[in-house]
């Protein structure tokens, strides 16, 4: 491990109230003018205009500050965060943490493309289309599928696609009510077991074998013709590639079932591994994971889902099409399962990852995938050399483009666990890392992916962050559990502030109150 | 006001382990393990778990029972201790553990912290019963109950956390055992359940109060007894196996239940209670049924501890494709990947219930988990 000289990081703290409790009553940011006379006699009475029940009755209450103090309130509020721009975000698996190229914000600024409407008429709107479809275009290259939709939200979105479309696919043969069981393993995404179960299926979940996979003898074991399908990872978030994903897809499809392949992880193959070629029928792809489009802050955010042409009948609607001289939007697909969202897809997101692929290349594209499973293999050597970390299953098998780690041994010796080295390597200017979806299946877990934007120091930063904290466990283990030192929020002691489901899950609240009247 | 942890060692428990006997309990086998040069390692692993609790010395007062019953590893952590009761220093008995145990439920203490096997555990349950959490350090050669950490050392962390009121850690009901010594050590296990006792334990980050909580395990609790009565057939017969999961469909059925026996309903009403093998055979006569077990005790079995009125007979008779198993994801993620165990008492049934089942851990929900013998 090479001897870094550590940062002292330590972040603004602004103890800014909320921009409901700055300001002053009366105080505006903009003052409009009034509107000519002659407009508002022409207008007449423009409260009228409202539909009744629309107008509000009480008066509205939003802030009343200078365009100057909102812009402070905001700024002061951005320093006391570290994105990814700021703090290296290696830690952060199945995340994908990748640069967003500010350039792509030049294109996504321009008013040629955010002053759209999407209910322009087609003819105004040939550019953005053709930009979809020349990206729907690269995306079948890649994966090898036929067909692709961009309106999914996001990544759990698009396997919610998923699931509605292998319903409409079975109803449509008159087997839905036979097939009620959707397969997934616990590795993969939770979303792959809780999309299938809003889309009415029940779920079963893989475990894994002793070598990490998803356990072949027990998938053998409840196919049946009650299956629809499975929906599941490759390589799952431990980093492990599966060689016969291929058998997996097979066994499925021999009793009638459709399978999914949810790309989420699919930095390590661009390039490399088609889904096609493995056999799925539908696969999907994070624009805003491997593609570019900045990630996090809630969106926006697009799952690009994708299927063979014996599927793309059920696809959403509208799907853009080109007929050799204009391209169109397609709504008459009698097949369709509908809308899963209004328009036809985030296009920001589109325009942005339709910018990287034209940057990259066919080659830079696999070389997207060879410098991340690279940088990956480095960082899980320099890893493995601390003590306290241990990496389970496939005991000498190289992983992909991420891994799952295990402070299991440390928590034993010291009492320090991953929680706790999370806090306080921020410390040092990095990201706290990412831990696992729930449930924990490897105890005490980290899970960083260091995709091909981070340089060898980063990498070497990083690893020396985590070797430092680690030691540090060893050495003083009620230091590390009392961090982090320099950051305007210290540990949390009182979780019931903000862990209570009963205060602060508003949608359940609101439910409650309408149908409940509790 | 200081904290109070009462904390008990049996210092015998563990001792034929290591020179190959099977338990410790009665002075014949005591007397032999001896002989064959044991040491006392109980003690040691209380220290070990101890020791995670030193930062909070001096906000902690111990209460324990003379010599090697904790007094001794107490002193030498420098903890100060309250040493209650009377013994003879080189010999310990199960009265002493519940005369220990019922002197710490006297003087108020918060929870009690026990070095000891099943043994252990059964004596102290038979005095606390659910009145005050309990978590046991393993340190016997056989352990089936459920009330013991995974090592003393988080023995210990847990412990702490809980005395530090950490909103981390919440309690749970977990299975105490009673397993015949005579017939363990001919080879032959035989166990029952015998009771419930409340063990802390701690749940993740991100899982909220509620989840993690024993009102969250109610919850998917809940969850998995819509599934099964979603699932009810008409005229059919449900044999519902002991255990708290079980419990939670007779709950939602409102219907009277045996914690730690099995219970027949149909058609969602109680048919009878508390029932034996035989009487299982006679009520299945000419009628179809399904079997509804669960996970009972720390060792994973699903048949054979603590529901051996679930006979292979019965089984034969209801059908292999008719076992429903029923547990919390919680419960099947501590057996940490080991597989579900049978023991029905017939080799060919084992070997039949093995491969793999389907879980039911929630509404809609289900792990695909191995089963072996």
């Amino acid at each position: 491990m090479k001897n870094y000289k550590l940062r002292d990081y330590h972040g603004a703290s602004w103890d800014e109230p909320l921009i409901m409790e700055v300001g002053n009553k009366g105080e505006r940011g903009i003052i409009p003018p009034w509107a000519d006379q002659e407009i508002r006699e022409a207008v007449g009475d423009a409260a009228g205009l409202m539909p009744g029940p629309m107008l509000r009755k009480s008066e509205l209450k939003l802030p009343e500050l200078s365009q100057y103090h909102v812009l402070q309130h905001y700024l002061r509020l951005s320093q006391e965060t570290m994105g990814m721009d700021l703090g290296a975000d290696i830690g952060e698996g199945t995340c994908t943490m990748k640069y967003s190229s500010k350039m792509h914000e030049l294109l996504v600024r321009a008013d040629k493309f955010c002053q759209l409407h999407p209910l322009q008429p087609e003819k105004y709107l040939q550019g953005v289309l053709e930009i979809a479809y020349k990206f729907e275009q690269f995306l079948k290259e890649i994966s090898g599928m036929h067909q692709f939709t961009f309106q999914p939200g996001g990544g759990s979105h698009a396997t919610y696609t998923n699931a509605c479309v292998v319903r409409k696919y079975h109803e449509s043969r008159e087997e839905l009510k036979q097939r009620n069981e959707m397969i997934t393993t616990i590795f993969s995404h939770p979303c792959d077991a809780a999309t299938p179960a809003t889309a009415g299926f029940k779920v079963i979940t893989l475990m894994p074998d002793e070598n990490g996979y998803p356990d072949l003898e027990a998938l053998k074991a409840i196919v049946s013709e009650r299956t629809a399908g499975i929906m599941f990872t490759n390589p799952e978030d431990t980093g492990i590639f599966n060689p016969k994903v291929a058998e997996y897809v097979k066994i499925v499809h021999d009793v009638g079932g459709l399978c999914f392949y949810d790309q989420a992880n699919a930095n390590g193959i661009l390039g490399i591994a088609r889904a096609f070629d493995a056999g799925f029928d539908a696969c999907h792809f994070n624009l805003h994971k491997t593609f570019s489009s900045p990630h996090g802050c809630e969106g926006p955010a697009t799952g690009a889902y994708g299927v063979r042409k014996e599927l793309a009948g059920f696809l959403p609607v509208p799907v853009v099409g080109f007929d050799g001289e204009q391209y169109f939007l397609d709504y008459d697909r009698s097949d369709s399962i509908g809308k899963v969202r209004s328009f036809f897809g985030n296009l920001e997101c589109v325009l942005r990852s339709y910018a990287w692929v034209m940057n990259m290349g066919e080659e830079g594209l696999r070389m997207v995938a060879e410098t991340a499973v690279l940088n990956n293999n480095y960082l899980d050597k320099l890893l493995l050399e601390i003590k306290g970390v241990s990496r389970p299953y496939a005991e000498g098998k190289r992983r992909l483009e991420q891994a799952r780690y295990s402070l299991e041994k440390l928590k034993e010796d010291t009492g320090v666990g991953s929680e706790d080295i999370r806090r306080r390597i921020i410390d040092f200017g990095i990201q706290g890392y990412w831990l696992s979806h729930h449930p924990w299946i490897v105890p005490e877990p980290f899970t960083p992916e260091p995709c091909e934007t981070y340089s060898k120091k980063d990498i070497e930063y990083w690893a020396a962050a985590m070797a430092q904290t680690i030691k540090e466990a060893h050495e003083d283990p009620g230091y590390v559990m009392n961090s982090p030192y320099g950051q305007p929020i210290r540990g949390i002691k009182d979780y019931s502030a903000i862990d209570d489901p009963e205060k602060w899950a508003m949608t359940w609240r609101a439910y409650k109150r309408k149908f409940r009247n509790k | 006001m200081r904290k109070k942890l009462g904390f008990i060692v049996n210092p015998i428990a563990g001792m034929g382990g290591r020179v190959g006997l099977k338990g410790s309990d009665g002075s014949e086998i005591l007397k032999k393990a001896l002989e064959l040069g044991a040491v006392p390692e109980s003690p040691v692993r209380a220290s070990q778990a101890l020791t995670r609790m030193k930062s909070i010395r001096d906000d902690i007062e111990i209460i324990t029972y003379p010599y090697h019953m904790g007094q001794y590893e107490a002193a030498n952590l420098g903890f100060t201790a309250r040493v209650i009761g009377k013994t003879a220093e080189n010999e310990t008995t199960a009265a002493d553990t519940e005369e220990a145990v019922k002197a710490m439920l006297e003087m108020g203490v918060d929870i009690i912290l026990f070095a000891g096997g099943d043994g252990t555990a059964r004596n102290i349950h038979d005095v606390v019963g659910m009145k005050v959490p309990v978590l046991g350090i393993p340190t016997g050669v056989k352990i089936h109950s459920g009330v013991y950490a995974t090592s003393p050392a988080n023995a210990g962390d847990l412990v702490y956390k809980f005395l530090n009121k950490s909103q981390k850690v919440v309690l749970k009901e977990a299975e105490v055992m009673d397993i015949d010594e005579e017939a363990f050590r001919e080879d032959r296990v035989s166990a029952r359940l015998y009771g419930y006792m409340k063990v802390p334990y701690e749940r993740t980050l991100l899982q909220s109060a509620k989840a993690g909580s024993s009102a969250g395990e109610a919850v998917s609790m809940d969850s998995i007894a819509s599934e099964v009565i979603n699932g009810m057939e008409e005229d059919w017969l449900y044999i519902m196996g002991p255990g708290t999961t079980s419990r939670a469909v007779m709950d939602k059925l409102s219907l009277k239940n045996t914690l730690l026996g099995v219970d027949v309903v149909c058609n969602k009403t109680l048919l009878a209670s508390d029932v034996n093998e035989q009487e299982l055979l006679t009520l299945l006569e000419g009628k179809k049924a399904k079997i509804v077990v669960t996970i009972i005790g720390g060792q994973g079995y699903i048949f054979g501890r603590g529901n051996q009125q679930i006979s292979h007979r019965v089984i034969r008779r209801v059908g292999i494709e008719n076992v429903v198993v029923i547990s919390t994801e919680s419960k099947i993620l501590a057996l940490e990947g080991n597989p579900l165990m049978v023991d029905t008492g017939d080799q060919e049934m084992n070997k039949e219930l093995s491969g793999y089942v389907k879980v039911v851990t929630g509404l809609g929900k289900y792990m695909a988990y191995r089963v072996t013998y």
